[in-house]
């Protein structure tokens, strides 16, 4: 079976970064490869989302296939929103022919937050029984019990909201996708740590390397538009004053010293497992942060 | 049980009676009437609709449950002025329109969309609470369906798109797994979600679903 980079860094013991890559909406890749081409060698793994925010756009597979063809390491993300549980089966088949060992279980947003508002929201599957088909799959059985012809081989990881109210539900589903195979998780966006080093406290009973989600603030408004409208976020206001702070075009300077810092805490006192980033849309400023990370 | 109906736009009724001249309205006197979309009003309502259009409405009646049976006693009392008119429109839901189109050859044009079956929780609100998936889970999920509840129809607890309760889709909706793990914490029966529930079988019941009660002269399963 072919061995996942992303795995023996997981196994290493080192600090993990893995960073996000947003496909374009276009079949123009320019920006993206550019990207790709950025990072590939500073990071862990390059996670490239699949139709995020329910949003169409060019496809995960295409965007791990072209982080794999120019040396990078992809992790596949996987969303149950648009695909039935053959669908699901066969892009993972796919993906693991083209040499792409890791995949990111989600259920995927909500077909009303996107672009194709009138859209049938698919979700055959949930995160949970995704994973379970994963490794069901890797036993060489398909989900109806047939026997694959050559089986898969993934890295599997899975996300969990650490910051969400009430907290009981999600852990309930984290344990869940634990119990169904997630080697990895990824967190929603954390900004208090005090409050994230909580949560790994109960995190860390189970046999899971934990990666926390870093989204780059980039502007006051943005912040708050964070806080009113995404589920699970929240930015304390001591962030946002700092980022009010800055001065005149000064804000994304300082949201990079901002995430560059927070990468630096949670390192140095191995709060977790890694960070995943998330610039969404600033991929370029990533190398900053991880040199402010001191990364 | 209730099925939930609105109206459709009066533009789309123009465009679906175009060429006919003559027409016929059925309304329905049980669930259309109480949610205002098919009752003695809005017949007379549309009636005037049609008439300003420079249509002729032959008649008109509200059947007391459309969908029922009886509907042919209804219709057969209304032979003539149903059989003046190039067509029916109905406003009833798509039961009743289903079950009026086996009574007449006339072109049958539904008035009202068909939403949901729900629940009425209050006057004038309704609440869909099943989807009739042929694979009740109930009993595990302290008697609220995630498959019709939750947005996305998950089995195994909240996506995370949920905060303080809510719904990401709609903050003014309740998250389904919230409601269902509150109640199951309070009934002492938390275990219940963090059991894993493997994926639905879709086709319990295959569409076009039917089923055959037995009779005398039958058997269970449908068989003679």
């Amino acid at each position: 079976m072919a061995v996942s980079k992303f795995k023996e860094a997981l196994n290493s013991g080192k600090f993990l970064v893995t960073c996000e890559i947003g496909p374009p909406k276009g079949s123009d890749l320019t920006q993206m490869l550019h990207h790709v081409d950025l990072l590939k060698y500073r990071v862990d793994a390059l996670n490239v989302t699949d139709h995020q925010s329910s949003v169409m756009r060019f496809p995960s597979l295409g965007g791990c296939l072209a982080v794999k063809e120019r040396g990078g390491e992809p992790i596949l993300q996987m969303t149950c929103r648009d695909r039935n549980r053959l669908a699901l089966q066969a892009d993972l088949m796919f993906a693991h022919t083209r040499g792409i060992n890791n995949v990111l279980c989600l259920t995927g947003d909500s077909i009303l937050v996107g672009d194709h508002k009138g859209a049938k929201g698919v979700f055959d599957l949930d995160s949970v029984q995704l994973l379970r088909t994963v490794r069901q799959m890797e036993a060489g059985k398909d989900m109806a019990g047939n026997d694959l012809e050559g089986a898969v081989g993934f890295c599997a990881g899975a996300v969990v909201t650490p910051e969400a109210t009430p907290i009981e539900p999600q852990m309930i589903k984290f344990e869940k996708k634990v119990e169904a195979g997630a080697e990895f998780f990824q967190t929603q966006a954390v900004y208090d740590l005090d409050k994230f080093a909580k949560f790994m406290e109960y995190a860390r009973q189970f046999p899971v390397k934990v990666l926390a989600g870093m989204v780059l603030l980039t502007s006051v408004g943005m912040a708050k538009f964070l806080n009113a409208n995404i589920p699970g976020i929240v930015v304390p206001q001591e962030l946002i004053d700092e980022l009010a702070n800055a001065g005149r075009g000064r804000a994304l300077h300082k949201g990079i010293e901002i995430a560059g810092r927070m990468i630096a805490a949670l390192k140095k006192d191995s709060i977790c497992d890694g960070v995943h980033i998330m610039a969404i849309g600033k991929e370029e400023v990533v190398p900053e942060i991880l040199a402010k990370a001191g990364l | 049980m209730r099925s939930i109906t609105k109206r459709k736009p009066v533009e789309e009724v123009e465009q679906s009676l175009k060429g006919f001249e003559q027409v016929y309205i059925l309304g329905c006197g049980t669930c259309a009437t109480m949610t205002k979309t098919g009752g003695r009003d809005q017949v007379l309502e549309i009636k005037e609709y049609l008439e300003s259009l420079e249509k002729t409405v032959t008649g008109w009646t509200v059947i007391p449950i459309a969908c029922d049976e009886m509907t042919e006693v209804a219709m057969r009392e209304n032979e003539r002025p149903l059989r003046n008119a190039g067509c029916v429109l109905v406003m009833a839901c798509a039961l009743g329109v289903h079950r009026i189109s086996t009574y007449t050859n006339n072109p049958v044009i539904p008035a009202l969309d068909t939403l949901f079956i729900g629940l009425e929780e209050k006057p004038g609100h309704f609440r869909e609470v099943c989807i009739q998936c042929g694979q009740c889970v109930l009993g595990e999920t302290a008697g609220i369906c995630p498959v019709t509840a939750c947005n996305k129809g998950l089995l195994n607890g909240p996506c995370g798109g949920t905060n303080d309760g809510k719904c990401e889709v709609d903050k003014n909706k309740d998250c389904a797994w919230t409601l269902i793990y509150r109640r199951l914490k309070l009934q002492g029966r938390l275990d219940l979600m963090r059991k894993y529930h493997p994926p639905k079988n879709y086709q319990t019941a295959p569409r076009p679903k039917t089923v055959i009660i037995s009779t005398s002269e039958e058997n269970q399963d449908g068989s003679v």
